[in-house]
């Protein structure tokens, strides 16, 4: 089985409309996995019937009990995040600073202070327009462990594929090189970076490509928006022949992209000219890796 | 005061609303510009100037001391995060899940955990004119870009007074990253595009900047392709539009080259001046 993951450094190079594609392109033979868990969009473009979900808890938060407290102060004394602060002559934590590590908890001499279970947002299986199956979920506002949930929609799409035969797992990643996309990563067998011909491109491009190399992955890059800047996609030649890095393919600049999107489809279904060709050859590219 | 400029969705053009805004707005009166967006910060790449000041910044984990240790394991039991195992004959500690909590290391009864710094990430501090740009970068490899973003809101506030305008170039997404960058903003400014994918992750954001109370402003960027529905949006929600960027390739080419856009196309300029005003408006009536 083969797990490739989509990633980018730098958001909105175009990659959920690239990875979208390749479902669609890759039909039953894929399982899909959106993992931006943050700013999931895939769902946009694959019609999913949302047909089973399930609540995904991760973490904990303290929580004091009024009635029980002595007000010592010993907890906010430890606490290296001051999220509890005195309001009105009462210690208050506040969730959205609490780490949720615990200490508070166990110097109180009270006991009045629990470490509560936190639901951290939603996973969903879903049947998909494309014949198969996609794995998507949706943090919560503000939530931490992202990286955790991600975790989980790579391994439900895991035990998927493994339970339908299926030899591609397609999984959308999340901007950044934060722990969402350290948790991605984990067990990829291949990484496909999303580029685009620009400074800001190109500079996240080489620092999300620092830590793929830390996991000893092989990658190979697509370069979106390729006419751009002409010296600007030399300068990424340049940086993918060093590194050893498989150029796939280059795609130009094309608003049919977004045209497609605004009708809930992706580019593949949208445009039967030479976009559609670029990415089939991609497609074919990395499915026979 | 401080303005945060967020999306939910990446590469929509916060980096261009943040560093063209900034240098505008320093043509007339001093202004920090901060990126916050630790993980991959583009603002640097746009914005140029004299460095005053490069620290690097750490964050506290704990080291193991076998001498004294005796094995008993409280440091595994209070570690809420995995972070420290005892083995049969040594404690190991795994920095990259580390909270910096100081748990284990506070009661461990023989002091065999202390707490040393560990660099995370490197701030830089850049000065042209008018212009304060302060921005972090976190090293690869590490998961938790909170504590590094923390702890640069924290030189902000250290180096410049209350009254000073400063905007905060906050990362993508709304999970933690994004709420520390944002939750000390007095006002946050959403920069969207006019498509399906900016307008599902708009109300993502605009969800997420409802709980932690804040006032905000939308700015639609690419304005001219996609549809209606983030308009439509908007307007259903009482949430103003305060600026519409132009959908030109120009914009696209002139970005990638890593130039600031406003002396090019006064239709970018106009949008900024909106924003300008928008903000200062905002300043009266909350007297900052």
């Amino acid at each position: 089985m083969k797990e490739i993951v989509i990633i980018s450094g730098k958001g909105g190079t175009g990659k959920t409309s690239i990875t979208a594609s390749f479902a669609c392109l890759g039909g039953k033979d894929v399982i899909v996995a959106d993992c931006d868990v943050d700013a999931a969009d895939m769902h946009l473009l694959m019609q999913p019937d949302w047909k089973k979900s399930e609540d995904f808890y991760s973490g904990v938060l303290a929580e004091i009990d009024q009635e029980k407290c002595i007000k010592c102060g010993k907890c906010a004394d430890v606490c290296r995040w001051d999220a509890i602060p005195v309001i009105d002559n009462e210690y208050i934590v506040q969730p959205l600073d609490c780490e949720g590590c615990g200490y508070c908890a166990l110097v109180c001499p009270a006991d009045a202070i629990s470490m509560d279970e936190q639901n951290v947002g939603k996973w969903f299986l879903s049947n998909v327009k494309t014949g198969t199956k996609m794995v998507h979920a949706k943090l919560g506002i503000g939530a931490e462990n992202s990286g955790k949930l991600v975790a989980k929609v790579k391994s439900e799409a895991k035990a998927l594929a493994e339970k339908n035969n299926k030899q591609i797992i397609l999984v959308d990643g999340s901007p950044g090189i934060g722990c969402p996309v350290v948790s991605s990563l984990s067990g990829a067998s291949y990484v496909v970076l999303v580029t685009e011909p620009s400074v800001a491109g190109i500079h996240d491009l080489k620092r999300v490509y620092e830590l793929v190399k830390k996991f000893g992955i092989k990658a190979g890059c697509i370069i979106n928006k390729a006419d751009i800047n002409l010296e600007k996609t030399k300068d990424i030649h340049a940086f993918l022949k060093t590194e050893n890095i498989d150029l796939i393919s280059e795609i130009p600049y094309d608003e049919n992209f977004t045209k497609a999107m605004t009708q809930g489809k992706t580019i593949v279904e949208f445009d039967n000219g030479k976009i559609k060709q670029i990415l089939e050859d991609s497609w074919k590219k990395i499915k026979y890796l | 005061m401080k303005i945060a400029i967020a999306s939910g969705k990446g590469g929509t053009g916060k980096t261009t609303v943040s560093t063209n805004l900034t240098s505008l707005l320093s043509e007339k009166s001093a202004v920090v510009l901060t990126d916050l967006d630790v993980e991959e910060p583009n603002s640097g790449l746009f914005i140029s100037g004299e460095k005053i000041c490069e620290v690097d910044k750490y964050k506290m984990i704990p080291e193991w001391e076998k001498d004294e240790c005796i094995l008993c394991g409280n440091c595994q039991k209070v570690c809420n995060f995995n972070a420290v195992m005892k083995l049969s004959k040594i404690i190991m500690v795994f920095p990259e899940l580390c909270h910096g909590c100081y748990a284990c290391s506070e009661l461990c009864p023989t002091n065999s955990l202390p707490m040393k710094p560990k660099k995370m990430g490197e701030l830089k501090h850049f000065k042209s004119g008018n212009l304060d740009f302060i921005e972090s970068k976190l090293i690869i490899g590490e998961e938790q870009a909170v504590p590094l973003i923390k702890q640069t809101l924290d030189y902000v506030d250290e180096n410049f007074p209350d009254k000073t305008i400063k905007i905060f170039d906050a990362p993508p997404g709304t999970s933690c990253p994004v709420i520390e960058a944002t939750k000390d903003a007095d006002l946050i400014l959403l920069v969207t595009e006019p498509t399906p994918f900016g307008l599902h992750d708009l109300k993502l954001a605009v969800e997420t900047m409802k709980a932690l109370k804040k006032d905000i402003g939308v700015i639609i960027n690419r304005f001219g392709i996609g549809d209606a529905n983030v308009e439509e949006y908007c307007e259903e929600n009482n949430i103003p539009i305060i600026a519409k960027i132009p959908n030109m390739r120009k914009i696209a080419e002139i970005y990638s080259n890593g130039e600031l856009l406003y002396h090019k196309i006064p239709e970018v300029k106009a949008q900024l001046e909106n924003i300008i005003t928008f903000i200062s408006e905002y300043q009266q009536e909350n007297t900052l």
